[in-house]
């Protein structure tokens, strides 16, 4: 990787922690402490199913919420604040830019994930007093949700390359809710006819298939993951970000700065 | 005092007093509305409508629905209620979410079934809701055990529930009892001998203090309802012989040959009424018992005892 795309990733992953975007940490840890020890008390024989479901699904709303909202102002604050105009005065190029910040994003999401994974095994091993072999499958889960923050990522960068912050939120939120419903979008497909047939089937292919990368119920039941299903979902989510963060660069290319 | 500390006291009073107004405001209100509570109303009652809504993260929307589900039933079943009018759309709602979820069917079928007060009298419903199970779980044998239970129990069908054991019985790993149940429930359905082995298995299986404590408790009502079967048949045998009721416990234990006066698993003698029905001493302390009660009583809430 070129070192110049090493530099703004840097650059991207302080200043994330500078806007104190790891302090959702605290609210995490809060909400699973909580979670751990209150829910024994009001519900009945789902504790462990509990603590695995509300971790899961919070390390991905929380992470898909820091992914929009810091993605779509990574080059919208940069040409706000004229700091754009400097690093591209510099021997670099403009998609160097875009990769730069989407790996620097990358990076903070990822080691936001990995803190939170250790919060989410420490209230299960609370709540179970041991760890059973069965519970490594939670470590795919993460896997799952780091690929589906890559996709969402690249979809914020790509939006932002062209649009407003205001709308680029909308769009990557509007993404985001349409690919976490991509399998029923393909069974509506399955019922229509002719050119809506055509239409619907090529939406659903184009959008994000989040509901794929969603194995949290299955894991918080330990039911197994197959290596195709790990392998086939890395490789979607990479040629899916691929794809976006290609879009972002080719939009960005062309993009009048003056 | 400078400006900026003026402002930080007045701030900093200004939030305590408007914090602890709030609250007391609100416990005034709370107070104002007292029906108004979430557990009877059930915003959207369509399962595939509240799966579409959970943008599939339902794993947690299941455990959320669960926890409403045992909050509604906890708080009616404490009240005394005899209608639990959510409980079903609430179990359809969270197996529907997570149809692997296992203790939304073997607890729910449990809050289902009975009659009121201790559950909503729906046996049909909650059928439904154990074959929905069986159907996305075939592999657990716990399920067919549980709504063979409710065959046997609340519906009194011996035959649906001898034919529901003996499907469990095949699944693999099952447990060796199940086909045991199978064979006695088909001859043998009406014994206290099944009851007690159905209650026992359900002690020894289970996990959930709560479910082994109702087990407990079915177990001591069998007792005391064999107990009272029993001496009612000598009561009667004595009343034949002497052409009258025997005049007091003591009586009929020294005209039958008894070891001791019977006493229930409390440790208290068995009365005896001039009538000759034989009573417990204390019904309260036996919610399932269906012989032994003095007439006209009323059953209150089971009541749970600590047993070791």
């Amino acid at each position: 990787m070129s070192p110049r795309i090493v530099h703004i990733a840097r650059n991207t992953f302080r200043e994330a922690v500078r806007d104190r975007v790891l302090y959702n940490l605290i609210a995490f840890a809060l909400l699973l402490s909580g979670a751990a020890i209150f829910v024994g008390q009001i519900s009945i024989d789902i504790e462990r199913l509990v603590v695995v479901n509300l971790g899961l699904t919070a390390v991905s709303l929380f992470g898909v919420v820091i992914a929009i909202f810091i993605g779509i102002g990574l080059v919208s604050k940069e040409i706000e604040k004229r700091t754009l105009y400097t690093v591209l005065s510099r021997p670099v190029r403009r998609w160097e830019f875009i990769v730069g910040k989407f790996f620097g994003l990358a990076g903070t999401l990822v080691v936001n994930t990995f803190f939170m994974a250790i919060g989410v095994f420490g209230a299960l091993l609370y709540v179970t007093h041991k760890f059973s072999r069965p519970d490594a499958l939670i470590l795919v889960a993460l896997y799952f949700i780091v690929l589906e923050f890559l996709i969402i990522c690249s979809l914020a960068l790509l939006f932002s390359s062209f649009s407003s912050p205001l709308l680029s939120a909308v769009f990557a939120f509007s993404l985001f809710v349409i690919g976490s419903f991509a399998d029923d979008l393909r069974g509506f497909a399955g019922m229509a006819h002719g050119v809506t047939r055509w239409i619907a089937t090529g939406a659903a292919y184009l959008v994000p298939n989040f509901s794929a990368l969603n194995v949290i119920s299955a894991v918080a039941h330990q039911q197994p993951m197959s290596s195709q299903l790990i392998l086939q979902n890395t490789l979607y989510a990479l040629f899916y970000t691929a794809m976006a963060l290609s879009g972002a660069v080719l939009i960005f290319e062309r993009r009048n700065l003056k | 005092m400078t400006a900026r500390q003026r402002t930080t006291v007045i701030a900093s009073v200004s939030l305590a007093v408007s914090m602890a107004a709030s609250v007391l405001l609100l416990r005034h209100i709370d107070r104002m509305r007292p029906q108004a509570s979430i557990e009877d109303v059930l915003y959207i009652n369509s399962p595939a409508m509240v799966k579409r809504a959970s943008l599939g993260f339902d794993g947690l929307m299941a455990c959320i629905y669960w926890t409403r589900t045992v909050q509604y039933f906890g708080h009616r079943h404490y009240d005394g209620a005899l209608t639990y009018n959510e409980l079903a759309p609430l179990l359809e709602i969270t197996t529907a979410l997570d149809p692997h979820l296992l203790p939304a069917y073997q607890f729910g079928a449990s809050f289902l079934a009975p009659r009121p007060p201790g559950g909503a009298g729906e046996p049909v419903r909650a059928i439904r809701l154990m074959e929905y199970g069986i159907e996305h779980n075939p592999e657990n044998w716990q399920l067919y055990y549980n709504l063979g239970f409710v065959y046997y129990t609340e519906l009194k069908d011996y035959r649906q529930a001898a034919e529901v054991f003996e499907r469990g019985s095949k699944v693999p790993n099952a447990h060796p009892f199940m086909k045991i149940l199978a064979a006695q429930m088909a001859m043998h359905a009406g014994d206290f001998a099944t009851a007690r082995m159905l209650w026992s298995a359900t002690y020894e299986t289970s996990t959930e203090s709560n479910i082994r404590q109702n087990a407990i408790e079915h177990l001591r009502a069998i007792q005391v309802d064999e107990d009272v079967t029993n001496l009612q048949a000598l009561v009667a045998r004595f009343s034949q012989r002497a052409g009258r009721a025997p005049a007091s416990m003591a009586e009929l234990v020294a005209a039958e040959h008894l070891q001791s006066v019977p006493a229930d698993p409390n440790g208290n003698a068995y009365k005896l009424t001039s009538n000759g029905d034989v009573l417990v001493e204390s019904p309260d302390d036996f919610p399932f018992i269906t012989k032994g009660l003095p007439a006209g009583y009323k059953k209150g809430l089971p009541k749970f005892h600590n047993h070791s």
